[in-house]
This record gives C-alpha cells, structure tokens and sequence, in this order.
C-alpha cells in the first residue's frame, strides 16, 4: 500500500478544507477503501477521515414524516432500527443481503453509496481499465464478462455498481444531502452515479470536497410498506454481490395497483430505475400477466455487453418475481435468508 | 508521522504509538502485541479469519485502519477462556467436531459470539448460517460450526427461561 498522511478533521468544514486538495479521500469504515488501497487500485495521498465528525450518526425522523439517515450510520444499524425497517422493509432487506455480518457493522450508509465497482478488471492493475486509469481501454470488454452491465454501459466501460442498498433507496425517491466548498445541497441519489459514457472515470456527479452527510426518505415512501421486497439472485446463497437484483414496491387500493416502484441492481454503473414499467402497473391487478408486461418494459432498452445475454432475461424473471413477492406482501419479519429466491432448508419457503 | 492512540485491548488499557499509518487492527494486534490468535487469512475482507469484537461488535479487523479506532474497546480470541476453562462457544466446537485445521476457529468464535450478542438468529439454524456467512472454513467444518453454535444459543435460551421462570 502507498503511504498516506492520515488526517482526523473536528468539523465538517475542516473535512471539506481538507479534502478539497488534489490526492485526498474521505476515509470512513474503509471496508472498500482499505481493500483498493491495498490492492493499488487506489493511491491516495492524504485519508481525511470522518468517522468523528459530530452528528452525522443518528436516524431522525422529520416533521414531514420522513427519515433522515446520518452518513456514519452502520449498515446493520439501519437495517436493524425496528421503526425504519418497518417503514421501509425493502430498503432493510437490501442490507441485510449485502457483505457480511461483520462488514455492516463496520459499512457506513454514506460509504456504501460511493463504493466502487467489483469489476475484476478494475480491481486488476495490469488490466486496462478507463474506470481506473483514463484511455487506458477496457479489458472486460472481451474478457470475462458474464456479470457485466446490459444497461447503460458503452464501449468504455462496462461496469456495474455493486450496492444492493441503493436499489431500493432509488425506488423510493432518496435524496442525498452533500456538504461542500459552496454550503449545502441536495440530490436525487438516482442523480448522484453517473452512466459512463467517454468518462467512465467520473463515476458521481460529486465535486472535490463534497461530503455526503446524510440521506433522506421522503414519507410518501412509506406508502409501500405493505408491499416492498428486495430480491436479489448471486453466486451462492449468501455473502456475494448481485448477479441481478430488484426492488418491487406497490400500494395497492381496492384490487388495484394505485402506485408501482421498480428498480434493478447489478444491471449498470448506477442503480437503475425502471419508470416505464411502473407506468404500465399503475390502475391494473396485481396479477403475473402484468407483472410479466412490466418484467419486458424494464429490460426493453438492455443488450448484452459480452457473454451476460442470460442476464437480460434473468433480470425479467427477477423483476417478475419481486413483483410477484411484494403483491403477496411484506413478511412480518425479514426471512432468514434475506432476499434470497432460496431456502438452505430443503423444502422450506424461503420467506416463511 | 507518527500518531499515538490508546487502545482497551482485552481489559487492559495500551498506548501504542503507530509509527506508520497503513496499520491496520489486525497488524497491530498481531506484529506490535503479539497477540497472533486472530488470523490473516486473505487480509482483503473476504475470508472473516481476522473477526474480533471492537466495542462489543464483530468486525473484520484486516479492514480497520489502527489510526481510525482511537479510544475503542478491543476482545480477541486470546480473553475468550477463562484460564484454563474453555468458553462454552470453544467446548462446543469441539464437542461438534467445529473444525479440522484450525485456522479460521478464532475468526468463528468471535463472529459467533458477535452474533449471539446481535440476538438476530436465536435457535433457526438457518438464521445461524446465514449469520456466520462472512466466516469462510476451507476445511468444510460448517455443519459441525452451526451445531455449535445453536447448541450455545440453546443453552443460553434455556437458562434465560429458568432465570424469567
């Protein structure tokens, strides 16, 4: 690992002073930061680290009947508050599928959202990768490219974002608070990762400095509390990052789907919001051959990237089956395996 | 630069003074401690061989940058016992045949008992696996791992019965 100058800021804007200059990184749990340092992929020169920083660890609710969630809040720790995973079950199921016990304790909402890809050639520092060194080209390209994107991806970059969190935080209208050189502002966190177009390496919307400090969930997000699941299909049942994933979220009023939300992981560099087929739910019954209809429009725009054909209709029958799930209801309590399609049980429903 | 923290390492109060800022918890404990109980097994966050508890909650500590934990509370695998007397977790995985080799049992220990102290998975083996999950065994141990584990947790459900009883 390249050495560093390690930096312990006392308030926000020391943090924001500090990280504004050339070769500095925020630093909060490390979970991914440590594993890139360590690996080469990435060379800071100075580690501003923000894991002091006052106030920046609690849920609050808001006078709106909203959440706001502190940017050092540890993965487990949302997943765990009982009246946030009440009100928002997917986005705790997303948690609780993602890394490990030990990484959510240690994981910070904030970090999460700003983790960085899983693509081998971008971990590869003899690879050529745009992602990580600028018009060095692609290995993925023609390389191992089954659990590449099918949405949004060009022939610089064919990555994907990696976060099982921000799949459900996308459907439900997240807003991202930042705090930067100019004061604060907000963002939609759909708006937050950029697609990689001819600069992959631009990987948010964030300026040098920027620190985001919390998240928000609007209440109207509550709405699908009855009706929310994250399903998310990997490698092995537990401890793996999406092959394809999707958040399914309904309200549903007299036999009727009054208000739809679908979002997919694992499918491009951002999490990826499927407003075409939520339209296409609003005012019908909560029925497979709808959901079948919209399970086509979310995919309607994706082609392969490489060998990952397989993930284009995967990812239909994903979107299929959380629909299928959040109609049938949000369980009482997250099943053992979270949003898992299966049981280690022999014979046992997964979400019983 | 040199920084100097303090740390609770098993009871007992250290100051350390980290001459390089790349340390990470499990160096730390390992290279300037001497306490090698917790394991480097792929120092990546893969494996979970590095478990300890750091203010009572499991972590991988390969992960941990030293400089960042100033001030924590540190359990390793070496104040598990008592003594000479096993914790029940480490009697139970031996009576249950919970590993082969060796390597990954102190990781296992500390994950299980981060987990029991979670108070998610109670006696559902399933939960229990899913819970131990970050804990990789290359020698297969897992079945004998998760009889452990739910033997622990049964007892300690059956004793809470008897203390509300």
């Amino acid at each position: 690992m390249k050495n560093f100058d390690y930096v312990r800021p006392a308030s926000v804007s020391d943090a924001i002073a500090a990280a504004s200059r050339p070769g500095a990184v925020y630093l909060a749990a490390g979970t991914n930061l440590l594993d890139l340092m360590k690996g080469g992929v990435s060379r800071p020169d100075r580690l501003i680290d923000v894991t002091r920083l006052p106030g920046l660890d609690r849920i609050e609710p808001l006078a709106n009947g909203g959440v706001r969630i502190g940017a050092l809040v540890r993965n487990a720790d949302l997943a765990h508050d009982a009246a946030f995973a009440k009100s928002y079950p997917a986005v705790a199921e997303a948690l609780l599928s993602g890394a490990s016990a030990q990484l959510r304790n240690a994981a910070t909402v904030g970090g999460n959202l700003l983790q960085r890809t899983r693509c081998a050639y971008f971990y590869d520092v003899a690879s050529a990768c745009n992602r990580r060194e600028p018009g060095s080209g692609c290995d993925a390209r023609h390389g191992e490219n089954r659990l590449h994107a099918v949405l949004g991806w060009s022939d610089a970059c064919i990555a994907t974002h990696p976060s099982d969190f921000c799949v459900p935080l996308v459907a439900h209208d997240a807003v991202v608070e930042i705090e930067g050189k100019s004061g604060r502002r907000e963002l939609r966190l759909e708006d937050l990762h950029r697609l990689p177009g001819e600069e992959p390496e631009r990987e948010t919307v964030l300026e040098p400095g920027d620190l985001i400090v919390a998240l928000k969930l609007p209440a109207d997000a509550r709405n699908f509390s009855g009706h929310a699941r994250y399903l998310k299909v990997r490698e092995r049942s537990s401890y793996a990052f999406a092959v394809v994933s999707a958040a399914a979220c309904l309200s549903i009023a007299r036999g009727k789907i009054a208000e739809a939300r679908i979002s997919l992981g694992g499918v491009a560099a951002k999490p990826w919001r499927a407003r075409e087929a939520e339209k296409l739910l609003v005012g019908v019954p909560p029925v497979g051959e709808n959901f079948r209809r919209a399970a086509l429009a979310a995919l309607a725009d994706a082609k392969p990237s490489g060998d990952n054909e397989f993930k284009i209709e995967l990812a239909r029958r994903v979107v299929l089956r959380a629909l299928t799930l959040a109609a049938a209801g949000t369980p009482e309590r997250i099943p053992a395996l979270p949003a898992s399609p299966f049981s280690t049980q022999p014979g046992a429903l997964h979400d019983a | 630069m040199s920084h100097s923290i303090s740390l609770t390492v098993n009871g007992v109060r250290r100051d350390i003074a980290l001459l390089d800022p790349r340390v990470t918890l499990l160096d730390l404990l390992r290279e300037q401690l001497g306490l090698t109980g917790t394991k480097k097994g792929c120092d990546r966050g893969q494996c979970g061989a590095c478990t300890i508890l750091v203010n009572g909650r499991r972590i991988n500590c390969c992960l941990a940058l030293a400089a960042s934990h100033d001030g924590a509370d540190i359990t390793t695998i070496e104040a598990v016992a008592r003594g000479d007397e096993l914790h029940p977790l480490q009697a139970a995985f031996i009576a249950h045949d919970g590993f082969q080799c060796g390597f990954c049992t102190p990781g296992q220990i500390m994950s299980a008992l981060g987990l029991i102290n979670e108070g998610q998975a109670g006696c559902d083996p399933e939960r229990i696996r899913e819970g131990m999950s970050g804990n990789l065994c290359r020698c297969g141990a897992y079945a004998g791992i998760t009889e452990a584990v739910l033997e622990v947790q049964k007892n300690l459900a059956e004793a809470e019965e008897r203390r509300v009883a």
